[in-house]
């Protein structure tokens, strides 16, 4: 179990972190979602005492991180991937963290097994490719046996098959009973292995909610309506009680009716359709509805509300800089 | 609280286990040792050249200590590594997850790296004492004689405490680029050049290096050299002043700043 409370990171004049408060529970994966800029790995530093917070607390088990006795037993973490010595091997580099934590040695051949590195073990790190990188990071949070994983954009990096692998690896660990806490800017990827869902904008908390409940309060189901007399369409559609709404392009959207029902009333009035398609809003549009207001760096010129994110395996191309 | 002999024992993994460790050490002995040995001979075939007051104040054993200058910045590489590739790798963060109490972290990896500096330097010393020595020919000087193992064992003592000192710089600086930008030319030029400058040399006296370099002196003012106001183990002190600056500048800095 970890604790923030009221937990502020500032520089300067500008908010990182802005009294955050939550609980991750243990026994389910916990989902921590913003765009990019939003404080995530901010907060996720100061929850290891990386980085002092401006106010507010962390506590881990009800324990402050310093005080933790051997702190790689209790809570692993994989911040970036990168955060190793490229001069010493991967076995090396997982030794040095085993030793200072009174791990046995035998625990890094396993770990090493365990992420599928055990043939680079005795290579210098600085030869990785990121997702090697990023697999010796996920091996040194197992080191410990940890109660507590957080892993930050652990996806990043990481060819189809690894991403395969640390969805299946994060539920079985959670499975087992443990504390995990992950981090993502993309909602398709934590619609996928999160149980809760954390989000926050611009260093504020913007939803704190099971996955199930978020998918139902922010998938949206609509009709979509296209055709060349609208006018008329929208007529006979209030005259029988919906509420066309115009989203641009001739088309018309209707909430909380079937196609059946749009289709058989525009065929008593001789309505000629283009169109007529159920539809039903992503939870990716939903994350971005919701951040709208949070997101700090806007493209110029596109329109973020209402153009939807192509579909598909998108991740592991797009990184975050903070 | 992290155990400390596990922090240790970790520490000396890391040092053990990259390769600047064995480059940079074996460097500062080899450079040490060869330019002492070089000038050490050249001393000897010249020294009817040398003036009056040069040869009262004659000190083979300084002589011998000549290739410290260069060696030294072997050392300050070593030290600068040690504690610089923490922040250039990123490593710092994990290493402080692992280790989150800051004095603990540090002060292991500063005793683990600095006992080894100590140690290589000890052993550079009488290295270079004895080799230069046997080049001195007839001016040379016995480890018995007065003073002498004093000025020997302080080499050794020099050597470390520079790589110490270097390990504090880093830890301030938080960059092994940074440090040495600025560490080398200081000890390389600035420090040697304004210890020649009449008013600055008034300064310089008291930087760690001129300061420190002070004990591995067995004739006082050796080869005519500048008076100096304080004596060899006072010299030191000065030198382990510094030291103690830099570490806790270097401490200070990593309780506070973010990771």
């Amino acid at each position: 179990m970890i604790e923030l409370e009221g937990l502020t990171k500032r520089y300067g004049t500008k908010i990182a972190v802005d009294h955050l408060s939550f609980q991750v529970r243990p026994g389910v994966v916990t989902g921590f979602l913003g765009p990019n800029g939003a404080g995530k790995s901010t907060t996720m530093r100061m929850m290891l005492d990386l980085d002092n917070p401006t106010s507010g607390t962390v506590r881990i088990d009800g324990k402050h991180y310093r005080e933790l006795q051997e702190p790689l037993k209790y809570i692993g973490a994989l911040l970036d991937a990168k955060a190793m010595h490229g001069g010493r091997s991967a076995y090396n580099n997982l030794l040095c963290l085993a030793q200072s934590n009174r791990i046995p040695a035998s625990r890094v051949g396993e770990v090493l097994d365990l992420v599928g590195l055990t043939p680079v073990a005795r290579k210098k790190s600085k030869g990785f490719s990121l997702g090697m990188g990023q697999r010796l990071g996920i091996a040194s949070a197992l080191l410990g046996d940890p109660e507590i994983l957080m892993f930050d954009e652990p996806v990043n990096g990481l060819d189809p098959e690894g991403i395969h692998w640390i969805r299946n690896l994060m539920k079985a660990l959670a499975g087992e009973g443990r504390t995990i806490f992950v981090s993502s800017h993309l909602m398709s990827e934590m619609a996928l292995t999160a149980d809760h869902l954390i989000v926050i904008g611009q260093g504020k908390l913007l939803a704190d909610t099971s996955m199930a409940d978020f998918i139902q309060q922010n998938s949206r189901s609509y009709v979509r309506l296209r055709s060349p007399e609208q006018e008329r369409l929208r007529d006979v559609l209030h005259a029988n009680g919906f509420i066309a709404i115009e989203s641009g392009n001739g088309t018309l959207e209707v909430d909380g009716a079937t196609t059946e029902k749009l289709g058989e009333l525009a065929g008593a009035n001789q309505i000629v359709l283009h169109e007529l398609s159920s539809q039903r809003a992503s939870l990716e549009e939903a994350f971005m509805q919701m951040t709208a207001g949070a997101v700090e760096y806007h493209a110029h010129g596109t329109d973020v509300h209402g153009a939807a994110p192509a579909p598909g395996p998108r991740w592991g191309s797009i990184s975050e800089g903070d | 609280m992290a155990a400390v002999s596990a922090v240790l024992q970790s520490e000396w993994t890391k040092i053990r286990t990259v390769s600047s460790t064995v480059w940079t050490l074996a460097s500062a002995l080899i450079v040490t040792v060869g330019v002492g040995a070089a000038l050490s001979a050249v001393f000897n075939s010249t020294f009817d050249d040398l003036s009056t007051a040069e040869k009262l104040t004659f000190d083979p054993t300084l002589v011998s200590f000549f290739g410290m200058t260069l060696g030294q910045l072997a050392m300050v590489v070593f030290g600068v590594l040690v504690v610089g590739t923490e922040y250039s790798s990123g490593m710092i963060r994990t290493s402080l997850a692992a280790v989150p109490q800051r004095a603990t972290f540090l002060f292991s990896k500063i005793a683990v790296a600095g006992g080894l500096a100590l140690l290589v330097g000890v052993v550079t010393s009488f290295l270079s004492f004895f080799l230069g020595q046997a080049l001195l020919g007839e001016h040379r000087a016995s480890i018995g004689d007065e003073n002498v193992l004093r000025a020997v064992f302080g080499g050794g003592l020099y050597m470390g405490l520079i790589a110490i000192f270097s390990m504090g710089v880093a830890a301030m600086l938080r960059s092994s680029m940074l440090s040495l930008g600025i560490l080398m030319p200081f000890f390389f030029l600035v420090s040697q050049i304004l210890a020649a400058v009449p008013k600055a040399k008034e300064v310089a006296k008291y930087f760690p290096d001129q300061a420190g370099s002070k004990i591995m002196q067995v004739v006082p003012d050796a080869l005519n050299t500048e008076k100096a106001p304080y004596g060899p183990w006072g010299g030191l002190g000065i030198m382990l002043l510094w030291v103690a600056a830099a570490l806790i500048g270097g401490y200070l800095v990593l309780k506070k700043r973010d990771a």
